[in-house]
């Protein structure tokens, strides 16, 4: 049973505040990404809860118990490196089983433990082997193992697949996610990777310059982005936006384009707003009622992105990589009102789908 | 960088062997000037080939230095000196670098400074503390306690009584804690470490904290097994430094028991004062014997830098 429950957290660096009023309730068992850019205190707020940060104001709870105050040991946590931080002068062994030894475990019953672990993460050869005589793979391993002999109630990750390679990393989310299923620990995983987040996630937590934008499911962060950042951050290609004006009911101008708006937008003319819509939800269609002019087309094998700038702004459209679509051509193409997403410029929240019938807001997936 | 310019590979051969030259020249002397009876290392100009009392010369000069007691002494005092400076040096940087308080820089600087205040300069205080080792402490207290009458003496209230605490005496002249202890402080020791563990990583404290491990452990455990090349670095510059220590064993010995090879090496030469010829060849045989453990040290020693330098365990 260890739920972690973080109330009012912030951080501070003598003036400088990094992290601005978190919140968040992480169920026991639960696999949650900590997803932003670079900077925004991800790292911050994951070495909080592992307590080797200490919390400028708010409480974080580990299973229902306050842990402000505690020492890093008596957390309960286990934490993975980016960098691994490996022992050096420790064999693999060694460094899986430093933990129990610092916590006395007899040796028999310890090499009997460390043996285990390293069979789970696949070490059993490379137990007599210094961390400098393994490849970056193997030591993430060793890394997994250290953290796992422990039985700890949460696993911290910080970023601890940037530094292998893209076949690797694939590998090694799978392993961690199978890991997770047999364990069922509670795990915080931070990264900067979107499709390490999307894949890994029970539920991602999207942040931004200290603050959490959006907690949710990876559906539902892809469906319905909370705020333009998640929007314009979540998914590959990005979102596209536009700058529209609703003067009349049912269309909106961007520039001198007109673009018939979703139900949901008709009761707002004089607004200004912003557009939202993925490339890969845009209908490409010799009847397609707007035109863009391929800039550049770049080829990602199933698919290719066609890049080019519409009404006045960079613009993607995603097709088949069957259709022939060369630099200088024009493509027509239909937005569908259903894939829009709309965001208030000002403040870059989400504008609610309501129904012009009067109807409750749209159903919150689950 | 591997190239090809024998003009340049011969010069700097060359430099290379000048410098041996220059450097192993005076040894060779002192060498074939302790392998000559006394009649031949008196000739002018003396031979440069090695003579044929080379053994006899040795036994005569270690058994009338007795050199045993006093290689004794000099390896007790610069063991001693080399365990208490790495001791003291690690455990230093250890705080310096991996605790935060309040004056730690003050502290920091205050070692520092002391690099420029070596034995020599504070030579005469340090003996008189070494004559009565308790003698600061009792300076300090006794002014603790009669600061309130020297303050009121000032505004003109006279007649209290003064204090004159007087601790037991504690002399550490003669002994190897006298011979020893003054040596031990070491700016450059902790410099050292520090430098070293700046640069160990910050998530190897991390990772030991997760794993569990205290400060103590974490030194232990980690530090010091990562520091092990600095170690051997330190203790060779260590071992020789006070190995060849002089003036301060001459200030703190009088008793001849007490005595170390370097002191022993200046009654080898009685020179004009004694009004006897000097007996050279025994007096560079003798050169020759105290030289050769810095030198062992340093030989052994160096194995362990190259395999500290080439292994990849860091
Ligand atoms: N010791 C420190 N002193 C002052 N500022 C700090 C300190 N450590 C981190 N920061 C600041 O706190 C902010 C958050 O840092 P953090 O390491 O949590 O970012 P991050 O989200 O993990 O980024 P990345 O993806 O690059 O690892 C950054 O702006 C950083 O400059
Ligand atoms: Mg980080």
């Amino acid at each position: 049973m260890a739920d972690i429950a973080i109330s009012n957290v912030t951080k501070s660096y003598g003036k400088t505040a990094v992290i601005h009023g978190v919140d968040l309730a992480i169920r026991d068992g639960e696999f949650v990404v900590i997803l932003g850019p670079s900077g925004c205190g991800k790292s911050t707020l994951l070495r909080m809860i592992a307590g080797l940060e200490e919390i400028s104001g708010g409480t974080i709870a580990i299973a229902g118990e306050a842990v402000n105050e505690k020492e890093p040991r008596e957390r309960g946590c286990a934490m993975v490196f980016q960098n691994y931080a490996l022992y050096p002068h420790f064999s693999v062994a060694e460094n899986i089983g430093y933990a129990l030894k610092v916590a006395g475990v007899a040796k028999a019953e310890r090499m009997r433990r460390v043996r285990e672990v390293a069979k789970s993460v696949g070490l059993e050869e490379y137990l007599d082997r210094k961390p400098s005589q393994l490849s970056g793979g193997q030591r993430q391993r060793v890394a997994m193992g250290r953290a796992m002999i422990r039985e700890p109630k949460v696993f911290l990750f910080d970023e601890p697949l940037s530094n292998l390679d893209a076949k690797l990393r694939v590998q090694m989310r799978l392993e961690i996610r199978k890991l997770h299923q047999r364990l069922g620990a509670t795990s915080v995983f931070v990264t900067h990777d979107q499709v390490e987040a999307m894949t890994l996630a029970d539920r991602i937590v999207v942040m931004n310059a200290g603050k959490i934008e959006q907690i949710g499911t990876p559906s539902e962060i892809y469906d319905r982005p909370e705020t333009l950042f998640v929007a314009g951050f979540i998914s590959s290609p990005p979102m596209n936006l536009l700058e529209v004006t609703i003067p009349v009911r049912g269309e909106a101008h961007a520039g001198d384009i007109v673009i018939s708006t979703p139900a949901f937008l008709a009761g707002k003319p004089g607004a200004a707003a912003m557009i939202g819509v993925r490339p890969e939800h845009l209908e490409i269609s010799a009847q397609g009622r707007f035109s863009l002019q391929a800039e550049f087309v770049e080829k990602l094998g199933s698919v290719q992105l066609v890049h080019g700038s519409f009404a006045g702004r960079d613009f993607i459209l995603q097709c088949p990589a069957t259709q022939p679509v060369a630099a200088g051509q024009r493509l027509l193409f239909d937005i569908p009102a259903a894939a829009m997403h709309a965001f208030d410029p000002a403040t870059g929240a989400r504008i609610p789908k309501v129904q012009p019938a009067g109807r409750q807001n749209e159903p919150v997936a689950a | 960088m591997i190239e090809r310019t024998p003009v340049l590979n011969f010069f700097t051969h060359l430099a290379m062997l000048v410098g041996i030259i220059l450097a192993a020249l005076p040894i060779y002397i002192v060498f074939v000037a302790s392998s000559h009876d006394f009649q031949t290392v008196n000739i002018v100009p003396m031979p440069l080939t090695p003579g044929y009392s080379l053994v006899e010369n040795y036994t005569k000069v270690w058994t009338k230095s007795d050199f045993g007691t006093k290689f004794v002494n000099s390896f007790i005092v610069a063991t001693g000196v080399t365990i208490g400076k790495i001791a003291i040096a690690a455990i230093t940087a250890f705080s310096i670098v991996f605790f935060n308080y309040r004056l730690k820089m003050l502290f920091f600087w205050l070692i520092f400074v002391t690099l420029m205040l070596p034995l020599e300069v504070r030579i005469v205080p340090t003996y008189a503390v070494a004559a009565n080792a308790l003698s600061p402490i009792q300076g300090v207290l006794n002014g603790l306690f009669n600061a309130p009458a020297l303050l009121l003496g000032l505004i003109g209230i006279e007649g209290l009584p003064q204090v004159a605490l007087k601790l037991p005496e504690w002399n550490l002249l003669n002994s190897y804690t006298g011979l020893i202890l003054p040596l031990v402080a070491t700016a450059t020791g902790t410099f050292l470490f520090r430098q070293f563990f700046l640069t160990v990583p910050a998530e190897l404290v991390e990772a030991s904290k997760m794993d569990g491990a205290g400060p103590i452990r974490f030194f232990w455990d980690v530090l010091l097994p990562l520091s092990k090349t600095n170690m051997a670095a330190l203790a060779t510059i260590m071992f020789v430094y006070a190995w060849n220590q002089y003036l301060w064993p001459l200030l703190v010995t009088t008793r001849p028991e007490m005595t170390t090879a370097t002191m022993q090496l200046q009654k080898l030469v009685p020179g004009p004062l004694f009004g006897q010829p000097p007996v050279w060849n025994e007096a560079m045989a003798g050169t020759l014997i105290v030289m050769l453990p810095p030198l062992l040290v340093v030989i052994f020693m160096q194995g362990y830098f190259v395999r500290g330098l080439i292994s990849a365990d860091k």
